[in-house]
């Protein structure tokens, strides 16, 4: 791990760690994804996990978030370690997190609003008439409003994932994972998802871990990047610390060289711009 | 030798996947158990959804199977019984037939092709789109939320199926003997009560709610065996069917033994 700055942290929200990840590798068969990453998350923070295709962080998430069980390492969560806790401490643990998946992951035999009464069915004893305001209250958050009766068929890519973030908020977590937000959305709906992302951490006080390889929506959202190459956090600093940095991986990638894939995507001007966007 | 080794590879993935399903059949009684004991919400709702889904899906091509089925068995046994005097005695073996084995297997493996199938389509789906995983970090556990509700609707909708699938066998054997064998159907129907004893009917209906804990298990395994993309839902959903058949099969034949061996 090359970190640009050790120090650095997110500012103004102290500094209690939210998730620790300690030493975790993850290898399937011979193809190791990850290899000895360490990595803290802190109250409050919009932490970015930047990475090319194959970096290995969707595999990251999936280990913070106790789908994936890693070959080495631990991983706690509020000060529990997911991987070896019991069944009603995990449970615990998972009412506290909420998870909007690349692709809204919404249960297809489900209408909109009936996905979103999922969790506080399960998890809270308020009748369903209060169910049904709080359902409604979440979808005008993320601009669905009017939405409640469809069908997640009938939602475009990005009203899904906009319902898939009301899906995750539905039980007011502390922290909310998001893997690739804006991937496969035109440049307008998805900076207004990085916006939607912004006013949920600052209305509600949320800490983000937004993983993607976006990176306008990257420097738009971000307090911290961690950028992972080749199974290993290659850089760990603020926005401004990695547009500084004079390693050459972080360079290429922040370039668009690292990556044949991201070529269509924005030049490093058009970061500058998001970056001093983001800070108005 | 390559056959030895192929025998092997074959040997050693049917007893994975018998191991697999035994996990999977663990864990739904055990949550099941703990519903029972009010520690898990017992999902009601869900197990008549999926009630009324596999019995909606399945009900027309059970009724018209086990009707043709009925009439085949009835004119194929007729044209040899008749040589030796004994056509009344079709309806008694279209009534034992049908109840002992035809309906609950015939019914099955109907339910396997549409039912099973679904689950696997449906459920290898939700592990594709991610749906499953969202259940986990919801702290919703899948196998209370999916497979048992799927086997509870299924253990319920197959033996009704296999009612109505003797009901129906029997017709079948009626209408050829009334129609083309000129038998009296009360002379028939008589001699279908006469030969069934109550052990016949429970008999196919026990078959019936061990074929359907077979076929849920299969169809949800095989839907949450999928890795990878889309291609692969239609890959379980083919394994599903022809798995289910050859277990059922294989139960069928456990079970005949056990019940009427002796």
């Amino acid at each position: 791990m090359r970190p640009v700055s050790r120090a650095a942290r997110p500012p103004a929200h102290g500094d209690d760690v939210a998730i620790r990840v300690r030493g975790v590798r993850k290898a399937f068969g011979s193809n190791v994804v990850l290899d000895g990453v360490d990595l803290d998350v802190y109250d409050g923070e919009a932490l970015i996990i930047l990475g090319g295709s194959g970096s290995g962080k969707s595999t990251l998430l999936r280990v913070m978030l106790g789908l994936e069980r890693p070959d080495e390492g631990s991983v706690h969560v509020r000060g529990v370690d997911i991987l070896n806790a019991d069944q009603d401490d995990l449970r615990a643990v998972r009412e506290r997190i909420g998870v909007a998946f690349q692709a809204g992951a919404l249960f297809g035999s489900m209408t909109v609003s009936e996905n979103l009464d999922l969790p506080l069915r399960e998890f809270t004893d308020l009748p369903p008439s209060t169910r049904s305001i709080v359902t409604r209250i979440k979808l005008s958050l993320v601009g669905l409003g009017g939405a409640e009766n469809l069908q997640p068929s009938e939602l475009s890519g990005g009203m899904k994932k906009r319902a898939a973030l009301a899906r995750a908020m539905a039980l007011d977590p502390e922290l909310l994972f998001c893997d690739e937000p804006s991937a496969g959305l035109d440049p307008v709906t998805a900076a207004g998802l990085d916006r939607l992302l912004i006013r949920l951490k600052e209305v509600f006080g949320v800490t983000l871990v937004v993983v993607t390889h976006e990176l306008y929506s990257a420097f738009a959202i971000g307090d911290r990047m961690a950028l992972l190459h080749r199974g290993e956090i290659r850089a760990l600093g603020a926005p401004d610390e990695l547009r500084r940095s004079e390693d050459p991986v972080v360079r290429r990638f922040l370039e668009r060289e690292a990556d044949a894939e991201d070529e269509s995507k924005v030049t490093f001007a058009e970061l500058e711009r998001a970056g001093s966007g983001h800070a108005e | 030798m390559p056959v030895m080794r192929s025998a092997g590879g074959t040997v050693s993935e049917a007893l994975a996947e018998v191991g697999s399903l035994a996990r999977l059949a663990g864990a739904a009684g055990r949550r099941v158990g703990s519903s029972l004991l009010r520690r898990e919400p017992m999902r009601f709702g869900l197990a008549l959804h999926q009630m009324r889904e596999a019995g909606n899906r399945s009900l027309p091509l059970v009724g018209l199977i086990l009707l043709l089925v009925g009439m085949i068995l009835a004119l194929q046994s007729a044209y040899q019984l008749r040589r030796f005097g004994a056509l009344e005695l079709v309806a008694d073996l279209v009534a034992i037939s049908v109840t002992r084995e035809l309906a609950p297997l015939l019914t099955a493996i109907v339910v396997a092709g549409r039912v099973g199938s679904a689950i696997a389509a449906e459920l290898g789906t939700m592990r594709v789109n991610e749906e499953v995983d969202a259940l986990v970090v919801m702290g919703i556990d899948p196998v209370s939320f999916l497979v048992v509700p799927r086997l509870i609707g299924l253990m319920v909708a197959l033996p009704c199926l296999t009612v109505l699938a003797d009901v129906l066998g029997i017709v079948g054997g009626l209408l050829v003997s009334a129609f083309v064998f000129d038998l009296s159907p009360l002379v028939y129907l008589r001699a279908s009560l006469d030969a069934l004893v109550l052990e016949d009917v429970w008999g196919g209906l026990l078959k019936a709610l061990m074929f359907a804990m077979v076929l849920g298990l299969v169809g949800c395994e095989r839907g949450f065996s999928v890795r990878g993309g889309p291609e692969e839902v239609g890959r379980a959903t083919t394994s599903a069917v022809v798995v289910s058949i050859v277990l059922v099969i294989v139960v069928d034949l456990a079970m005949t033994a056990i019940l009427y061996a002796r």
